[in-house]
């Protein structure tokens, strides 16, 4: 069932070419919407509880002792419910599109195959399989489909996040080695920790680990590509790349990370504290300087994804309270849903603002509200989901993440816990003044070509702000999945 | 003493197939010659057959310098398969030729030379080898007559003859050290040797295997040949060479472990990696850009035969590699012979053209660099681990740095497929070529996704 889940897409994407022109998009959002389904179901079968659903364990590369090992849980069923709402979302969002349809088609449901695989892969060699994929298949929609200077941006975004993985894969092999007998299967391997007694190399491990996580996440100083990559890729691109593909550094951060070096997640668990913070208060700053709207989103993304390193730090104390950290870790994994619905969001209505406008600079809007009065409505209450509004989902994420990194009571949490709330501040400034400046206000030289939204886009954006808005009422569902992993966890850290 | 010939019957196949090609080619009219690609082919698919049989018996030794071992399987499978996609691709470029017999006849004993460079383990032998597997070679990249061909065989045979002199020097250093030429014997000699000596020696050794493997400092062949000669040719000896090369260097490692072996091997693979991957970033001409790939990659070669011995890793490292690479590298020689252009920019909405063979050289450039699932990942995988495993983490960085690095220049090769071409139309690729590359791009995503099998069975 999980691998019907995954490779449909991709094998929907190979028959592709068969495919009459016009029935492209809609074959697309078929196949999207079946595999939302698929997901949803297995989502109701696994229900709240803990362990692992919908095991497979083949064979792959036995003399490596490899396989192909997928399984759901609580971590990864909501980040695959979150990569097919998206999915779908984005081709909702292109019905319209004209541009090389079929091809574009073809490399978003190859896409949907890697982010589904990867977030359901329990083993390390397939996790790297598709975090690389990734990277190739992103590559290419900001090459040919993107704006401006997307070559150059491309190849940025290609060679940075392309090292990201090569580090990664070290650290991988560095875990593969360390295990007695070598193996890459995460289970085994949460099983008996790599490297008992020789606490300098699982550092060095979980050095090249995070540092290839932390590229993908992206936290400060790593952050550099994505502000280029996200500014010219096509809306869909963006949409999916910082909705799911951020995902995957802090999803490996949780899956990979700190179950198998538990010794040295908690030495060096200041670091991320910091880190976290850092990017939290970068991103936001630098958010609020920026006159691109798409940059702007770009680097509350950092800020966001901040939260969640911040919160996964804190899970690393482990003289603190368990029932605290057990809430930094929810609130992280909801962080990650609650950011994927929102900023995918925000990217599709930048999207809209270029379609109409052919620019991101907020300073030539102004009065939008007037023209395009959904458009406007929706851009607010994304807002207000992104900065953490009570009765959205980014409040619920947020709530947990300050609420248990301050509450875990160690001197170090609780200060660094204290200065990101400061982050939620500049967060609500940077997007009071978008609203000002492009909803609200006078006329500006671009206002009177912004149209209101069309249905598809229409179509696209609501169901993710809805669901943020579920969320933000209705938590429990997501919380009960989500909170016998993040107990797992902990106690893993913990030992 | 083993002397049964049976034990040799994949290269006797081979052998026979070159005799008969030759003394077919003596009395068949020109417009009839291509039977002779014929009997070369069948000869190279009996000699993989014979080879796969070969490969499920138990491990022995022939003749006292021919060992039958994993390493000689795949060395004899990898090199006929991949002559075997040569022969094809040369066979649509030689069509009618006056020497076009001869052509085949050359590749096969060049071949030949190279399965006994792999799988000896005896100095003198290695030295035969050695001279079967390049005079040949030499003979091809003239092959044309022309010009490029002309210096590019001149400038091949140079530098052939120099190193393979050194590398006979080092061979009677060795000799006289270890008092004999068989591997176990230069063992137990190196053991209470002098350093000095043994080094000496083995750092004059292995200028000859280092030639043909295209590997810093015996590199400055490859980029002049491969623009030089024939592209079936360049396709010929950036490959098959390579093959045994690498496979007589672990050999020579893992059975004799010389002093300072593992540091040596490192600082050469680091050197060639680096450079290889820095000359390719400025080369317009698409068969230049291969040459210093080529090189780049026969530095990732290096990194596991320089674990010779540290790692369980090595050997499966090395032979994996082997394949994957000499898979993709035809399958991007295969393009470039199809597409019949040597400049970057010939290549522009190639995809839109003929999207199967834009999209083999996508698999094959994108093979080249190390992404899942095709088989060069893999390799990279066992090699980053053999790597580390042997204790040289440093290593291992360098050759993750150095991918990354060479993803650029593979990109600006890929990015004008996507464009709109402009001017006057392109020619329709050639039919052979394209069937090869597609295949060879088929084969390097099946050998990375069922590696596995391929491991299991080595």
């Amino acid at each position: 069932m999980l691998t019907l889940v995954i490779f449909l897409p991709l094998a929907v994407a190979l028959a592709l070419p068969g495919v009459p022109r016009r029935a492209v998009p809609w074959t697309w959002l078929g196949v999207s919407v079946v595999e939302l389904a698929l997901v949803a179901a297995m989502w109701a079968a696994h229900g709240t509880g803990g362990g692992t659903s919908f095991e497979t364990d083949a064979r792959w590369i036995p003399s490596v002792r490899a396989g192909y090992h997928v399984g759901v849980d609580g971590l990864s069923l909501p980040l695959l419910a979150l990569t097919a709402v998206l999915f779908a979302t984005c081709a909702v969002y292109s019905l319209r599109n004209t541009h090389r349809v079929r091809a574009f088609a073809m490399l978003f449901l190859f896409l949907e195959t890697v982010c589904l695989g990867l977030f359901a892969a329990l083993d390390l060699l397939l996790f790297f399989v598709f975090f690389d994929l990734s990277i190739v298949g992103m590559y290419f929609v900001i090459l040919l489909w993107g704006h401006e200077d997307r070559a150059r941006s491309a190849l940025k975004f290609f060679l940075y996040t392309f090292l990201g993985s090569l580090v990664l894969l070290l650290g991988f092999i560095g875990l593969y080695l360390g295990a007695d007998p070598h193996t890459f299967d995460m289970v085994e391997l949460t099983r008996t920790p790599p490297f008992a007694g020789s606490p300098g190399l699982a550092g060095l491990t979980l050095l090249a680990v995070g540092a290839g996580l932390a590229i993908k996440t992206p936290v400060v100083p790593f952050h550099t590509w994505l502000p280029p990559a996200h500014t010219d890729a096509p809306a869909a691109g963006s949409a999916v790349l910082a909705g799911v593909m951020l995902k995957m550094g802090t999803y490996g951060l949780v899956r990979i990370a700190m179950p198998l070096l538990p010794d040295a997640w908690r030495r060096y668990a200041l670091v991320m504290l910091v880190v976290g913070l850092v990017s939290v208060l970068y991103g936001a700053f630098v958010a609020l300087a920026q006159d691109n709207v798409k940059r702007l989103v770009a680097y509350t993304s950092v800020n966001h994804m901040g939260y969640i390193v911040l919160a996964l730090g804190a899970a690393g104390y482990a003289a603190g309270d368990t029932d605290a950290r057990r809430l930094a870790v929810t609130g992280a994994v909801t962080q990650m849903v609650s950011h994927g619905l929102v900023t995918g969001a925000l990217f599709l209505l930048c999207g809209v603002l270029h379609d109409r406008a052919g620019s991101y600079d907020i300073g030539r809007f102004g009065g939008v509200a007037r023209r395009a009065p959904v458009f406007a409505g929706l851009v607010a209450v994304a807002a207000f989901a992104s900065l953490g509004l009570p009765g959205l989902s980014g409040f619920i994420a947020e709530f947990q993440i300050f609420a248990g990194t301050i509450g875990t009571g160690t001197a170090a949490t609780a200060v660094t816990g204290a200065l990101a709330v400061a982050g939620i501040l500049v967060t609500a400034a940077l997007f009071l003044r978008v609203l000002h400046l492009v909803v609200l206000g006078q006329p500006g030289e671009l206002t009177p070509r912004v149209t209101d939204v069309r249905r598809p886009e229409l179509a696209a954006l609501v169901p993710l702000l809805a669901l943020s808005l579920l969320i933000g009422v209705a938590p429990r569902v997501l919380l009960d999945t989500i909170e016998p992993l993040s107990a797992a966890v902990v106690a893993l850290v913990g030992r | 003493m083993n002397e049964n010939p049976a034990d040799l019957a994949p290269e006797l196949c081979v052998l026979i197939a070159a005799v008969l090609g030759l003394v077919n080619g003596l009395f068949l009219p020109r417009t009839r010659q291509w039977r002779v690609a014929v009997i070369c082919a069948a000869g190279l698919v009996a000699g993989l057959a014979v080879a796969g049989v070969a490969a499920t018996r138990p491990d022995l030794m022939a003749f006292d310098a021919f060992e039958i071992d994993p390493v000689t399987h795949v060395t004899r499978i990898v090199v006929f398969g991949s002559t075997l996609l040569v022969v094809i691709l040369a066979a649509g470029q030689v069509r009618d030729h006056p020497r076009e017999s001869e052509h085949y006849t050359l590749i096969l004993l060049s071949a030949l030379g190279t399965v006994a460079l792999g799988a000896t383990s005896d100095l003198l032998v290695l030295v035969a080898a050695y001279l079967l597997a390049s005079i040949p070679a030499y003979a091809l990249a003239g092959f044309g007559k022309d010009a490029p061909g002309t210096e590019a065989a001149l400038k091949y045979y140079l530098m052939g003859a120099l190193l393979g002199v050194v590398m006979l020097g080092g061979v009677t250093l060795l000799f006289g050290v270890g008092r004999g030429t068989a591997y176990p014997m230069l063992r137990e000699g190196f053991a209470d040797a002098s350093p000095a000596v043994v080094a000496v020696g083995v750092v004059a050794l292995l200028a000859g295997p280092l030639f043909k493997a295209g590997a810093v400092p015996g590199h400055f062949w490859v980029p002049d040949v491969t623009e030089g000669a024939p592209p079936a040719v360049a396709a010929f000896v950036t490959t098959v060479p390579k093959i045994g090369a690498f496979a007589a260097l672990y050999r020579f490692g893992a059975e004799t472990s010389p002093g300072g072996w593992a540091v040596l091997v490192a600082v050469i693979a680091a050197v060639t990696m680096t450079l290889g991957n820095l000359a390719a970033f400025g080369q317009d001409n698409v068969r230049r850009l291969l040459a210093y790939s080529t090189v780049s990659q026969a530095g990732y070669l290096l990194v596991p035969v320089a674990m010779a011995g540290r790692t369980d890793l090595a050997e499966p490292a090395v032979l994996y590699y082997l394949a994957a690479y000499a898979v993709t590298n035809v399958g991007a020689f295969a393009v470039v012979l199809a597409a019949g252009r040597d400049d970057l920019a010939g290549y522009t909405g190639l995809l839109r053209r003929s999207p199967l063979l834009g999209l083999s050289l996508v698999v094959c450039l994108l093979g080249l660099v190390g992404t899942p699932p095709t088989a060069v990942f893999v390799g990279k995988v066992l090699m980053f681990g053999a790597a580390l495993d042997g204790g040289h983490a440093w290593l291992a960085v360098v050759a993750a740095v150095n991918t990354v690095a060479s993803v650029f220049y593979y990109l600006r090769w890929i990015i004008p497929l996507f464009g709109r071409r402009t001017g006057r139309p392109a020619p329709r690729p050639a039919r052979g070529a394209s069937t090869v590359a597609v295949v060879a791009a088929v084969l390097s995503v099946l050998l990375g996704v069922g590696s596995g099998i391929a491991l299991t069975a080595s």
